[in-house]
């Protein structure tokens, strides 16, 4: 995969993503998305919703298994991609693109890794 | 992201996850054709198998549209053969094995002196006096031990096969077409005709091969018993005969879906040590008449367990969920009345179902809340979706 860790963004340990826009997107990689299988099932939290750097903000579930979403940043909801919830498998096949999860209005970030720290926590 | 729930797959061997840098195990003499299709190892049974190749939905798909190519080479294959062969088989495991006629085959189970079930096994008559038993994976070598000590005092052998027979599985609506396709022409009509749970010996694709028709699908389909050392050449052959038929490679995650939604039990989940065949819907299995050739009841390992068990009412009894909401139950949940907390069963197998398109689960629960249309919830991370009991068979294949 070509753009399986863009230069552009930043990453966390537990495998999502977060642009410097504002508001910012954040997402699951593509080495998450890969290594979850198929996407049956996704839960965000509502628009509003405050979320913490490190805590849990949603669920999201494979066939074959799940896994919690952890806020890389602390801040404020301002959208959620209904697209998504709707179809899941959408963050399967485009992770960085029509994939995306939430926008954040962000008060305060979290620690983050560079695509390159990324790339070496995860032995890619 | 962290995951919650690894692989249930995976879990009820060692929890290890599902990675392929994790993958630990035996290698099956198809591994390297697994990692040439650029397979998700994982391990299962003490063996490093095929999770999924691509997708698991896009696998299970084409087992119900076409077909699936499954390696199943981490099963045991014991041979018990002698003159009293099926005199100990009908000693050492839960059926009437002597009533199996040549050339058919029978789900059967090994159970322990207290009727708890040790593995789930096929049994293959390919001769008169010769057995195969056909076991899980993970409990392949506690089943060898057991037959080798129960046919004690038969004039029966036991040869464990396992590590130079091959397992290769072909699934789905297209498989006779397949098979058939790739047998000698005065054998195909011979496959072609087979009856479901019957085997036997002819060439595949220029290999001689036990060919069954038996599966773990829900599907009619094939399984393919080869000498491993030829079993690449046979997995590449099958693979390219099938694949302008919609054959596809399938992982060890399609296969549980497939399972699942076919209503079989998998050991480790709904079967274990801890459940009779009785609790788990299966008391079929248990044959209690079977007899000696002076007509005396036949004494069989488990016996007065089970017959003492046989019409006392387990504390849990199988049955099937169907879920109303979108979040798939998973095993190890509690099963609740809705808006109560007190569990009133568990599930042991979950996942969203791709031809149901709804979530289904098996779970165990006491006797009075098991019957079909029972409203139910289940306990999914802390919060409750609802589930009702439905029939244990989720998808019944259309008939032609």
């Amino acid at each position: 995969m070509s753009d399986a860790f863009p230069e552009n963004l930043r990453y966390t340990a537990e495998h999502e993503w977060i642009d410097d826009a504002s508001p910012a997107t954040v997402g699951i990689t593509a080495n998450a998305a890969e290594a979850l299988g198929d996407i049956v099932y996704l839960e965000l939290p509502e628009v509003g919703a405050q979320l913490t750097a490190g805590d849990v903000f949603g669920e999201i579930e494979s066939t074959k298994s799940v896994s919690e979403l952890y806020a890389p940043v602390t801040g404020t909801v301002v959208e959620i991609n209904q697209d998504a919830v709707d179809s899941p498998e959408t963050v399967g096949s485009d992770p960085y693109g029509a994939g995306w999860l939430v926008k954040v209005d962000v008060t305060e970030t979290g620690p983050t890794l560079s695509a390159e720290e990324y790339q070496a926590s995860i032995g890619a | 992201m962290s995951e919650q729930t690894p692989d249930p797959t995976a879990a009820q061997t060692d929890g290890a996850p599902t990675t392929d840098a994790a993958a630990e195990g035996r290698r099956s003499p198809l591994h390297d054709e697994h990692v040439a299709l650029g397979a998700t190892l994982t391990n299962f049974g003490g063996w490093q198998m095929p999770l999924r190749y691509e997708s698991d939905l896009a696998e299970h798909r084409a087992v119900r549209a076409a077909a699936g190519l499954f390696d199943l080479s981490h099963m045991g294959e014991i041979e018990v053969s002698g003159p009293q062969a099926a005199a100990a088989l009908d000693y050492a495991l839960v059926g009437n094995l002597s009533a199996v006629g040549v050339g058919r085959a029978r789900y059967t189970m090994i159970c322990a002196d207290d009727g708890s079930v040790l593995d789930d096994l096929v049994v293959y008559r390919p001769a008169p006096e010769s057995f195969s038993v056909v076991a899980n994976a993970g409990n392949a070598e506690r089943v060898l031990a057991e037959l080798r000590d129960r046919v004690e005092g038969f004039d029966a052998t036991v040869v464990d096969h396992s590590a130079s027979t091959a397992l290769i599985a072909v699934q789905g609506p297209r498989a006779a077409e397949i098979v058939v396709g790739l047998t000698a022409p005065e054998a195909a009509d011979v496959v072609r005709d087979m009856k479901y749970y019957s085997g036997t010996f002819v060439e595949v694709a220029g290999v001689g091969t036990f060919v069954a028709r038996t599966g773990y699908t829900g599907e009619d389909g094939f399984e393919l018993f080869v000498p491993a050392e030829v079993a690449p050449e046979v997995w590449r052959t099958v693979l390219e005969a099938g694949r302008p038929l919609g054959l596809v490679p399938a992982g060890l995650s399609a296969r549980d879906s497939l399972r699942l939604e076919a209503g079989m039990p998998l050991y480790g989940n709904e079967l274990d040590e801890t459940v009779t065949p009785y609790a788990a819907g299966l008391g079929r299995v248990v044959k209690l008449d079977k007899v000696a050739d002076d007509g005396s009841p036949l004494d069989f390992v488990g016996r007065a367990a089970l017959e003492a068990r046989r019409h006392s009412a387990p504390a849990r009894v199988l049955v099937g969920l169907k879920g109303l909401g979108r979040r798939p139950a998973r095993s190890g949940h509690d099963v609740v009345l809705p808006g109560k907390d007190a569990p009133i069963g568990h599930v042991t197998s979950g996942a969203p179902s791709p031809t149901l398109g709804c979530p289904i689960a098996m779970a165990y629960v006491t006797p009075e809340l098991s019957a079909e249309g029972t409203e139910l919830a289940v306990d999914v991370r802390g919060r409750q979706e609802p589930f009702v009991v439905v029939p244990l068979r989720f998808y019944t294949r259309p008939q032609d």
